[in-house]
């Protein structure tokens, strides 16, 4: 169990620098819309974010040390993404609350022709109604983007949470 | 502070349960330190079988982890001769001495002044015990085997690891009765289990509520949009709240029926029901037949602190940890069969969905126990009001009773003399 190393499939490599710099570039883009659009509660929007055949995952960093393949949320295949941004939009009964996401560190850790892998860390705040501002969690994306047409998509997105006491409920995806 | 002089200074809470008997919940019981710590002396600590572990997660001699039993921190260890618990404790100086959440060990060492300890607790080591050049360590007469850990009583049923407090209790097997063993050996039917992984989260409402909410079918049919959309537990289906005779147990029972019909009434009584809702990806709602068993769905709340959720095919034991009256920590370790195949284990990960502090299921329910705790503390009203079902208690063969939350309390008046 190495903790340093991170999960399984996503170790740096050498990437040039100029390809660095674009990709790195394109993924602040592609990222500061995706915090953008969960920040301001269009949650229906989200799936938008990834391929048709995309996995989403949020987990404990004590699961993803272990190789434990459990997930708080898991997303296989964009029905899955639609089913879980319906259900908050529309049915599932929770506290109103306003989030802010702030992704920094952003890292390319390989290129591959049209695939990305990099990892990026965050951290998401919540204030709900009549409460102080909490930091609802941190954590580590662990992202496989794919370009098509010119834009970027999550094939894969893995939220590594090091917050491992989840207060009460997370609701919107991370 | 004037009252103070004529207030007698004792932990005895000098409650009086409300006129209503059973039917009345006062709000004390969820937010007076005073019940809270009985609670702890009478039923964590008392005469109650504790969940600590599942026997997977100490695969063979050597392993450890931290646990609680109610609030206090535990270690389960293995060793060559089966599982053992003892308190977090070092008998030193009282440091928590195991940090981890889990290890392999030949022996426990407290990072103070290491102190030295087996796998069964027993205190083997102590530096400079016999001082040096003559000057200082412990005393002649000390003796090591004065100074163990706490330990516990240990026993183990399906691949479950319980302690307690008390070394004289009845079997696991008298303790939980024959209803409630019923399904807990048809979850835990020997197969050997495979840890899938663990979510921790807590929830700031008293570690009761856990306990009702679960022991309340009422709500499965009106807050979870999920269950009653998707047939999963709907007024209608064959169903059941089973409670043992000492009444502190339940099981929230239903078998899914193979295509969920929901009458025209209860449709009416639903506000969550929603003839446009439809799923894009309905995997993870198959159920695969796999126990033995005519509930599709069990959910056991085994008394203190444990829960044993079998939905359709994802499972998982959650552990309550209370950390005072108003907030406790939920640890859920959700687990599959070592037989499993790959797409039973997705499967299983997909299902997962449901539960947990993201589940579709479990983050309302999450809220609902906060709105509870917010409204019984900061209400001027003082009481809350168990009237569904009259005043039946025991078990009930449909949703809509809330005998079961009753017959726990008629156990908890006994237990804590109110
Ligand atoms: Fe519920």
């Amino acid at each position: 169990m190495d903790k340093s190393a991170g999960l399984k499939g996503f170790a740096a490599t050498q990437v040039p620098i100029d390809a660095a710099r674009i990709a790195r570039f394109e993924i602040e883009e592609f990222n500061t819309a995706y915090a953008a659009t969960l920040d301001a509660g269009k949650v229906e929007d989200w799936p938008a974010f990834f391929t048709d055949d995309a996995l989403y995952r949020i987990t404990g960093r004590d699961n993803a040390d272990a190789d434990l393949p459990v997930g708080l949320v898991l997303c296989e295949g964009i029905g899955m993404f639609k089913d879980r941004a319906l259900a908050i939009a529309t049915t599932m009964m929770f506290a109103p609350r306003y989030l802010q996401h702030h992704i920094t560190n952003v890292r390319v850790l390989a290129l591959d022709g049209e695939v990305i892998t990099a990892t990026a860390n965050y951290a998401l705040y919540q204030t709900l109604v009549d409460e102080r501002t909490t930091l609802q969690q941190i954590g580590r994306y662990y992202d496989r983007f794919v370009r098509r047409d010119g834009t970027l998509l999550l094939q894969e997105r893995h939220c590594v949470y090091d917050s491992l006491i989840i207060d009460t409920a997370l609701i919107y995806p991370v | 502070m004037p009252d103070s002089a004529q207030t007698p200074h004792t932990n005895e809470p000098t409650r009086v349960w409300p006129a209503g008997g059973l039917q009345a919940i006062p709000d004390w019981v969820y937010t007076d330190p005073a019940i809270y710590q009985r609670e702890i002396e009478r039923i964590f600590h008392g005469r109650t079988w504790n969940f600590v572990a599942l026997e997977a997660e100490l695969p063979e001699p050597g392993c450890f982890k931290r646990s609680f039993v109610g609030p206090t921190p535990v270690i389960v260890a293995r060793d060559t001769n089966g599982f053992h618990v003892f308190e977090n404790r070092c008998a030193h100086r009282g440091a928590e001495l195991c940090r981890p959440a889990s290890g392999k060990a030949t022996e426990l060492v407290c990072p103070y002044h290491q102190w030295t300890y087996d796998l069964a607790g027993n205190l083997t080591a102590v530096p400079f015990r016999r001082g040096i050049k003559k000057q200082g360590g412990m005393p002649a007469d000390f003796k090591l085997a004065e100074h163990n850990l706490r330990q516990l009583a240990v026993t183990t049923r399906g691949g479950v690891v319980f302690a307690s407090f008390c070394r004289d209790l009845e079997p696991l097997e008298d303790y939980l009765g024959p209803e409630i063993l019923a399904d807990f050996d048809a979850t835990f039917d020997g197969r050997p289990l495979q840890i899938l992984g663990y979510y921790r989260n807590t929830v700031p409402g008293n570690w009761k509520m856990y306990h009702e909410n679960l022991k309340d079918p009422y709500h499965a049919t009106l807050l979870h949009a999920f269950l009653v959309n998707f047939g999963l537990m709907v007024a209608g289906n064959k169903s059941a709240m089973i409670v043992d005779a000492s009444g502190r147990h339940g099981t929230m029972a239903s078998a899914k029926p193979d295509q969920p019909m929901v009458d025209e009434a209860s449709k009416q009584e639903m506000r969550a029901f929603s003839e446009t809702m439809t799923l894009n990806d309905t995997r993870f709602l198959e159920y695969v037949r796999e126990f033995t068993s005519p509930w599709s769905v069990t959910m056991q709340t085994i008394w203190p602190n444990l829960i044993v959720q079998r939905e359709l095919n994802t499972l998982g034991v959650r552990q309550i940890v209370p950390s005072g009256p108003h907030e406790f920590l939920m640890i859920w370790t959700m687990f599959g069969f070592t037989g499993d195949s790959a797409e039973m284990t997705r499967h299983r990960l997909r299902q997962g969905n449901l539960m947990g502090p993201s589940g579709f299921l479990g983050l309302e329910d999450n809220e609902a126990m906060k709105f509870v705790q917010e409204g019984v503390v900061r209400s001027s009203t003082d009481v809350s009001y168990i009237g569904l079902g009259g005043t039946e208690e025991g078990t009930v063969d449909h949703l809509i009773s809330e005998a079961a939350i009753r017959s726990m309390y008629r156990h908890y008046r006994e237990v804590m003399d109110l």
